[in-house]
């Protein structure tokens, strides 16, 4: 076999490679930029973004678990206008790809009020909804576990862009499918499975919580057979793309996700280990194809499901 | 900041919990002395922060205190074990603050395994002919180490130990408050002696250190983000060292 195809295409956008950094865990692209030519990466998935600056959750925010980590970072981040003046020129500069933008909020309006503003940054091609963050409080409104709410975010930000829009769901709920398919009657493009899986830790030696915010979200190889059944369960369910995530950390994990039923692949906190782990993947999939016997990468997607 | 490997040279221990661990590997990435690494180790997810001691071209120098699973690995390295090492990460001592002000007002202030960066931090403001007196806290006799090095980097050592076992009874405040004309400190210690040396109305200058959990180690994951005068930094990457002015308390 010769080359191997590795590019894909997500709701109308085209991909050179199904792999994503996924949002939290690379920034606004910077820190990594300093260590490898980001032109490698498929897309970027930026740090959630809210209309308004948030300064996040006391210390401790992070905690080891077995096969993976908890955060609690609470969505800090310095605001949609900020993002736009000071990291979007910076972001032109060191990726000439597409950008995935992620979206926080607390209200419908606030979700559609900071799509409205990227509507002008032609740079980003996807908007990530993130109805799903388990370390803030929604003034008791939990977005990611209200098919009902979560309609209703997806729906307020359908009608201010004309971009994609991936709804970003929780795994902290019982029927994800139920979900899903009220995103898509709202008019969603596509989803990102899954977010974090909230846990926490106990400091033997304090009897306190080890995180200040006092539970987190889990996340790392503990969490990639949660998230594959949940992209599989929603690939069934629903004939809408959906970018994989969750413990993803080789090429393997990567054609696994796929064969699930994922377009494309986002990595999280396995960049935090392994600043490099995007390239890797990367570099390692074509012969991971070449393996399964496909010469082009979007083959994969949905291949385990029965015809 | 990249990732290489390092192989463990040598282990030589310095109390009943801590060890001396001499690497040899590539450090042309370490720049500061404060500076630190971030140390990949099989079967634990993150990396383990720790302080860069002491560094050549090709060998890095770090102090080990064993306090779990992941120290307690390091501090048992057999020589020839290689390790996945990301640095060098984080500020580091800013030693320009030193050259403008008067050399003989200097004093370093570390607690325990803080004292680990200041010991390369005498060595670069020696290089620069100042030599600071050090004062070391320790819980006892038996705890303390590292004595000698500090000495023979010609300064003058200062010991408080909490039961008087050994130099003063007492904790390094006690020993800056003895010694108010050194009114500028590098500090390195647990937070508490970090606020309580801050506190100290005769310093008026100096640069502190502070630990975090840390998610990367490298600025990408705001995991160990905190306030400050100007707002919320990351301790990886704007830190570990904060100056005196900088630093505001959260509860
Ligand atoms: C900038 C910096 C420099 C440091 N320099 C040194 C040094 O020179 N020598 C030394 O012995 N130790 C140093 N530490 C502390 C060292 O990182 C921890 O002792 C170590 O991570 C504990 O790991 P463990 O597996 O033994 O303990 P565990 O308690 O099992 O670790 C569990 C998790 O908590 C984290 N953690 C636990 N304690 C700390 C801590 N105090 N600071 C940050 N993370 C922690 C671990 O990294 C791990 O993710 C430094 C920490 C920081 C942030
Ligand atoms: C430190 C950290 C910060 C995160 N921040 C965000 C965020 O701002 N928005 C979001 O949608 N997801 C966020 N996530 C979730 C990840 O994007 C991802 O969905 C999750 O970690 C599962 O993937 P992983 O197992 O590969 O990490 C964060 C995760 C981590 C570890
Ligand atoms: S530990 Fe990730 S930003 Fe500092």
């Amino acid at each position: 076999m010769g080359t191997v195809d590795l590019s894909v295409t997500l709701a109308g956008v085209a991909l050179k490679n199904p792999i994503i950094p996924a949002s939290g865990t690379f920034g606004y692209g910077r820190e990594y930029a300093e260590l490898f030519d980001l032109n490698v990466l498929g897309a970027f998935s930026w740090k959630g973004t809210t209309a308004a600056p948030r300064d996040g959750n006391p210390q401790p925010r992070i905690a080891e678990t077995p096969c993976g980590m908890l955060n609690a970072i609470g969505l800090q981040n310095p605001g949609i206008d900020a993002i736009i003046r000071e990291e979007v020129p910076n972001i032109a500069r060191i990726f000439q790809g597409p950008v995935i933008a992620n979206v926080g909020g607390f209200t419908p309006m606030e979700y559609a009020e900071t799509c409205r503003k990227l509507e002008e940054v032609e740079q980003c091609a996807i908007l990530e909804i993130n109805v799903s963050c388990p370390n803030v409080h929604a003034g008791g409104r939990n977005f990611g576990s209200d098919a009902g709410a979560a309609a209703e975010v997806a729906a307020a930000v359908r009608r201010v862009t004309r971009k994609p829009v991936f709804m970003k769901l929780s795994p902290n709920v019982a029927d994800i499918t139920e979900i899903a398919r009220a995103c898509a009657d709202a008019g969603a493009d596509g989803f990102c499975l899954i977010n974090t899986l909230l846990g926490m830790r106990v400091d033997l030696k304090t009897r306190r919580p080890v995180l200040a915010n006092r539970t987190g979200g889990l996340s790392g190889p503990a969490v990639f057979p949660v998230a594959l059944r949940m992209v599989w369960d929603v690939y069934e369910a629903v004939k809408l793309p959906i970018i994989g995530c969750g413990g993803v950390s080789s090429a393997e994990d990567a054609a696994e996700m796929m064969l699930a039923g994922a377009t494309a692949v986002e990595i999280g906190a396995a960049n935090l280990r392994d600043p490099y782990a995007c390239k890797r993947i990367i570099e390692d999939l074509p012969g991971v194809c070449r393996r399964l016997g496909v010469d082009r990468i979007s083959d994969l997607t949905g291949a385990a499901h029965d015809q | 900041m990249k990732s290489s490997l390092f192989t463990a040279e040598r282990v030589r221990a310095l109390t009943t919990d801590t060890v001396e661990l001499t690497l040899a590997g590539d450090t042309s990435e370490i720049a500061a002395p404060g500076q630190f690494v971030n140390i990949a180790l099989p079967g634990h997810f993150l990396r383990r922060p720790v302080s860069v001691c002491d560094w050549t071209a090709d060998r890095l120098v770090l102090l080990i205190r064993v306090v779990g699973a992941g120290t307690r690995e390091l501090a048992q390295s057999e020589p020839g074990a290689a390790f996945d090492i990301l640095g060098g990460l984080g500020n580091g001592f800013d030693l320009s603050a030193v050259s403008e002000s008067v050399p003989d007002n200097v004093i370093l202030a570390g607690g325990g395994i803080g004292i680990a960066p200041l010991y390369g931090l005498a060595k670069a403001l020696a290089r620069q002919g100042v030599t600071p007196v050090a004062a070391l806290g320790f819980r006892n006799r038996a705890d303390a180490f590292y004595l000698d090095e500090f000495r023979a980097v010609g300064c003058e050592t200062l010991i408080a130990t909490e039961d008087g076992s050994l130099g003063e009874r007492g904790l390094v405040t006690d020993l800056l408050r003895e010694h108010p004309s050194r009114n500028y400190v590098f500090c390195c210690g647990p937070l508490p002696m970090l606020r309580a040396v801050h506190g100290l109305p005769h310093l008026t200058g100096g640069q502190y250190s502070f630990e975090a959990r840390m998610g990367c180690g490298f600025g990408a994951c705001m995991g160990c983000s905190m306030p400050f005068r100007d707002g919320r930094k990351r301790v990886c990457k704007e830190g570990p060292v904060f100056f005196r002015e900088e630093i505001v308390w959260e509860q």
